[in-house]
């Protein structure tokens, strides 16, 4: 039953890839086919994950491909389940959305060829989460990367988006040779490729090996979840994919990298090193607060949501890293909380990050540009758009009552309890976590004001904004699943997390959700009776039932009085425009200011007048921040390998012989190794 | 569940009737140590009264969302008032949430205050978006610091539980780390309430107004809801500070005579809480926006002392 409709979404998967290319001339069935077959696959997936999460059990089959010598496995266990759901949902919200999104691309672009590449990226996706072994894995995690880099520079006539193209399937396959090398090892000492011989191998190696393993492992994920300082490709390549791809990439591409961090820390290690928690922790920080940092300076909406994307990956691998610390400390069942508390945001990320892209994809659809400072008032023009994404900005900023607050809620807990699990100095550690990812958390609601409120509120402030009209129907729709998704997940918190037992069950042998859910699932607690409970259903409850009060007492005292609409204040000058707004730049300042340091901000103001400088007829204003990582650690490397790459040249002649003479050099000695052993 | 309700809406009732004498006792003091008159403990509340029967202009440029805000604003703050042990050890509302929800139920209201601000179209609500959002995000690591020091006292983020094992041991707040996380506390309401020297509560000054410039455009039932739900987030805030660190009169459970003596307490800790914020404010400038940052790095750096202090002494 799970087989079958596993192996439904695959084929879906597959036909959709394989109507695309058919239907290349014809765009209308190119969409309606590609895209609607991937909705199918997509719907037939969730369903089978979802089974295979609630149940808990691990479901494992070969796929039937007829390539000899080689064994498709397939294997639908408790991590793996949780992503797969994941990308289920998402894949479901973002076909849809495409639907509508791809309408205006007939003529323009070749929708039979995307369709094929966006089938192909579920499908390689869906593989990656579910593959059995490392040879299998690393065919679909290629597949995956180059997939997504046809979808990337799909619009491949702008230089931006070639560069960054190229940036990301460089970085993507540097990454891949880490995990090349640390498989290698893990394969040598387990004798085999499958995942199930791994499992808890890695913790059996020798120190340095272990090391190794891990350390290449988390540069390998690393690089693909976009931590920090292996970043730079995200923000350079999410935002010039078209806008259901960026939703993709940065809702569950990332997350590849995530599930492999999951396998590895909590499947292969048993009991990880001890410096590798700390290490986790540390990055994860610093990828939550640089992250948002830099997402705030963004007046480009889908770059600052690309950038959000580096933050969320942190939030994640602080409740990793506390998890990996607890386990070497020997607390498995905070471990367990930790481990949840990452997963859970994990899942959150990949659904709101998705219906903010999908948004941002609507706005630019609508407007025609991603500059927010051209945005403005397209609440009026856009309500149902704007409710989505504001629902998203919400669940983002971590607040109550939806997902995104429980998710962070729980790593809050995980973090404060981590304080009496060690009498050493690094217990520290956990309660500077908190407070940091405490700005994190408030400096990413400032963020998403801006957000929100530079691109929604107030006067439009460009011709295109205010002329922008509501999107199609399925694009609604794509988003008000994900919207919904994230209502549910937070409301509904306490009867979602008890499927997270199977994952803990799995990697550390213990179930948690007993202690963590109380009151039938309408509480949650922190682990044990007093450590502190939340309810988020209690919470939008008592708002819903307490929003009687204000009512009435408007109602009441305010039967006699009129309520009109005027002006705004403008100080006395003739008339509001969009000239007197708050900008996007101007929203950011003062913590530009604040952080100056990271930033390094420039700018320039010429003022061109005739008579007196108080009364300027041009001003050019220019503003920039440094972007600190690309120049200071990416740029030296880049240029040491090109210098690299320019002294080789002299062995690249050109000339023939020169070439016979190295084979004939190489042949001989390879002989002679031959010969001496 | 019938008690639950019951205790609900006592506190519900306490915080809706006391947030603005807390507010009129402020200013009185205040005007008092600047040798003035002032205009009365209870001019708060002829204030709101005659807002919430006044009409109200909504500005053309806003969205549903401006309507919104007042609402969301009045009724985060009291929610999250519901969450804290005013006059009793164990708060009404205290299954739904501890400090971690008390923080994000005001953030949310933040939020949503930030964006009528923007909603508006006029300068002002941007920079006082802008401004409030940046005070408060450097505000938030101290104040986590601060908590987490109390939280790791009480092995619990729920504010009963702390308050509970608070009770017994009155005088710990003499303990270096309790004094510290106090100090780090007060800083960090001082910016969260707008007062001297982070904002300026009194001033409608163009340049210098925070607060005040994002609900600038707010009038009538709406002003009214939102000055309301400001007073009660500052009474919310300064009872968790009280009562956190100075559990006088606080009983287990809910009983009429308890209740009595905690909500005598309660207000003569206020009393003293308000003293200190009068003195503060009075002797103090207000600050240049580009100071405050220094100001809660004090705060961030008190927070850490305090928390390395509960395992130093």
């Amino acid at each position: 039953m799970l087989e079958a409709l596993f192996n439904g979404g695959l084929i879906a998967y597959l036909t959709g890839a394989a109507a695309g290319l058919v239907s290349i001339r014809r765009p209308l069935v190119a969409r309606l086919l590609a895209f609607g077959l991937a909705a199918c696959g997509a719907l037939l997936q969730t369903i089978a994950s979802g089974i295979a999460f609630a149940q808990g059990g691990t479901a494992r089959w070969i796929l039937p491909s007829g390539v000899p010598l080689f064994t498709w496995g397939v294997r639908l266990d408790p991590i793996s389940a949780c992503f797969s759901l994941a990308l289920g949902l998402l894949a479901l919200a973002v076909s849809v959305f495409s639907l509508g999104y791809l309408r205006d691309w007939e003529g323009r672009r070749n929708i039979g060829v995307f369709g094929f590449f966006y089938n192909i990226l579920l499908l390689s996706l869906t593989l990656v989460f579910t593959a059995s072994n490392a040879f299998f894995f690393l065919l679909a995690w290629e597949v995956m990367a180059l997939s997504a880099y046809c979808l990337v520079t799909f619009e491949h006539e702008k230089t931006e988006t070639r560069t960054a193209g190229t940036l990301f399937l460089i970085m993507s396959h540097a990454g891949t040779g880490f995990l090349l090398i640390a498989f290698m090892i893990l394969a040598t000492s387990g004798g085999t490729l499958d995942f199930s011989t791994f499992h808890s191998l890695a913790s059996r190696l020798p120190p340095g090996e272990q090391n190794a393993v891990f350390l290449l492992f988390f540069l390998g994920f690393g690089i693909k979840a976009g931590v920090i300082p292996l970043h730079v490709w995200l923000p350079a390549a999410h935002p010039v994919a078209p806008s259901n791809i960026s939703a993709l990439m940065s809702g569950i591409v990332i997350k590849a990298g995530i599930y492999g961090m999951a396998r590895v820390f909590f499947d292969f290690f048993d009991v990880p090193p001890l410096w590798s928690g700390n290490l986790v922790l540390a990055i994860g920080v610093v990828s939550a607060l640089i992250g948002v940092l830099y997402a705030l300076m963004e007046n480009d909406l889908k770059r600052l949501l690309a950038y959000s994307s580096i933050e969320n990956v942190g939030i994640i691998l602080i409740g990793f890293g506390a998890a990996l610390m607890f386990r070497s400390f020997g607390h498995p069942h905070l471990a367990a909380l930790a481990l949840i508390a990452g997963l859970y945001h994990a899942m959150n990320h990949a659904l709101f990050k998705c219906l903010l892209f999908l948004g941002a994809g609507s706005i630019v659809h609508a407007t025609g540009t991603r500059n927010m400072e051209r945005m403005g008032g397209l609440i009026r023009g856009m309500p149902v758009t704007a409710l989505f994404f504001l629902i998203g900005a919400v669940a983002i900023s971590g607040l109550p009552p939806v997902n995104g607050f429980v998710s962070e809620w729980l790593t809050y807990q995980a973090l404060l309890a981590g304080f009496g699990t060690t009498p050493s100095l690094a217990r520290v550690m956990f309660p500077v976590a908190g407070s940091l990812l405490a700005l994190t958390a408030a400096l990413a609601s400032a963020c998403f004001v801006k957000a929100f409120g530079i691109t929604f509120l107030a006067l439009p402030r460009s011709e295109e904004a205010g002329k922008a009209r509501e999107v199609s129907l399925s694009m609604r729709f794509g988003m008000g699943v994900l919207a919904a998704g994230c209502i549910v997940l937070g409301l509904g918190a306490g009867w979602f997390l008890p499927a997270f037992d199977a994952v803990t069950e799995q990697a550390m042998g213990i179930r948690v959700s007993s202690t963590l859910v109380a009151a039938n699932g309408f509480v949650l607690s922190a682990g044990t009776a007093r450590s502190g409970t939340v309810s988020t259903a209690g919470i939008a409850a008592m708002m819903i039932l307490i929003s009687i009060l204000p009512a009435l007492l408007l109602l009441v005292l305010g039967r006699r009085s009129r309520r009109s609409t005027g002006p705004t204040w403008d100080c006395g000058l003739p008339g509001l425009t969009a000239d007197n707004e708050y900008t996007a730049t101007a929203f950011s300042k003062p913590l530009r200011m604040i952080f100056s340091a990271l930033y390094r901000p420039r700018r320039e103001i010429q003022a061109e007048f005739d008579i007196s400088p108080y009364y300027p007829t041009a001003i050019r204003f220019e503003s920039e921040i440094e972007p600190t990582f690309e120049k200071r650690l990416y740029e030296p490397v880049k240029e040491r390998i090109l210098a690299l790459a320019g002294r080789m040249r002299a062995v690249q002649a050109g000339s023939i012989h020169a070439y016979l003479a190295y084979i004939f050099v190489t042949l001989i000695l390879l002989l002679l190794y031959g010969a001496r052993g | 569940m019938m008690a639950a309700s019951l205790k609900t809406l006592a506190q519900l009732l306490l915080l809706l009737t006391v947030s603005p004498l807390v507010s009129g006792f402020i200013k009185t003091l205040k005007a008092r140590l600047q040798t003035r008159r002032g205009p009365g403990v209870l001019q708060p509340y002829r204030d709101l009264y005659k807002l919430l029967r006044k009409g109200m202009v909504i500005p053309e440029t806003a969205s549903w969302l401006f309507t919104a805000t007042p609402y969301v604003v009045f009724l985060t703050a009291g929610i999250a008032g519901l969450m804290i042990p005013m006059v009793s050890a164990e708060a009404p509302l205290g299954l739904f949430g501890g400090v971690l929800a008390v923080v994000y139920m005001l953030a949310l209201g933040r939020f949503v205050l930030a964006l009528g601000g923007l909603d508006t179209g006029s300068s002002f609500g941007g920079l006082g978006s802008s401004r409030e959002m940046t005070i408060s995000a450097l505000a938030e690591p101290a104040m986590m610091l601060a908590i987490f020091t109390v939280a790791i006292g009480a092995n619990s983020t729920s504010l009963s539980e702390v308050a509970r094992t608070a009770i017994g041991q009155e005088w710990r707040f003499l303990h270096p780390s309790q004094m510290l996380a106090f100090a780090a506390l007060f800083l960090v309401l001082i910016a969260e309430t707008g007062r001297i020297p982070v904002d300026n509560p009194a001033t409608h000054l163009e340049l210098t107004m925070i607060h005040e410039a994002m609900v600038l455009e707010y009038s009538g039932q709406y002003l009214a809801l939102i000055e309301w739900g400001g007073a009660i987030k500052q009474l919310l805030l300064m009872t968790l500070l009280v009562n956190s660190f100075w559990p006088f009169g606080l009983r287990l459970g809910w009983s009429l005579p308890g209740v009595l003596i905690g909500l005598g307490y309660l207000l003569l800790k206020l009393m003293m809480l308000s003293g200190i914020i009068v003195l503060v404010e009075t002797t103090n400038a207000k600050m240049r926006l580009f100071r405050v940052p220094e100001l809660l790095a004090v705060a961030f750096t008190l927070g850490a002392l305090a928390l390395v202090s509960t395992f130093l002494f």
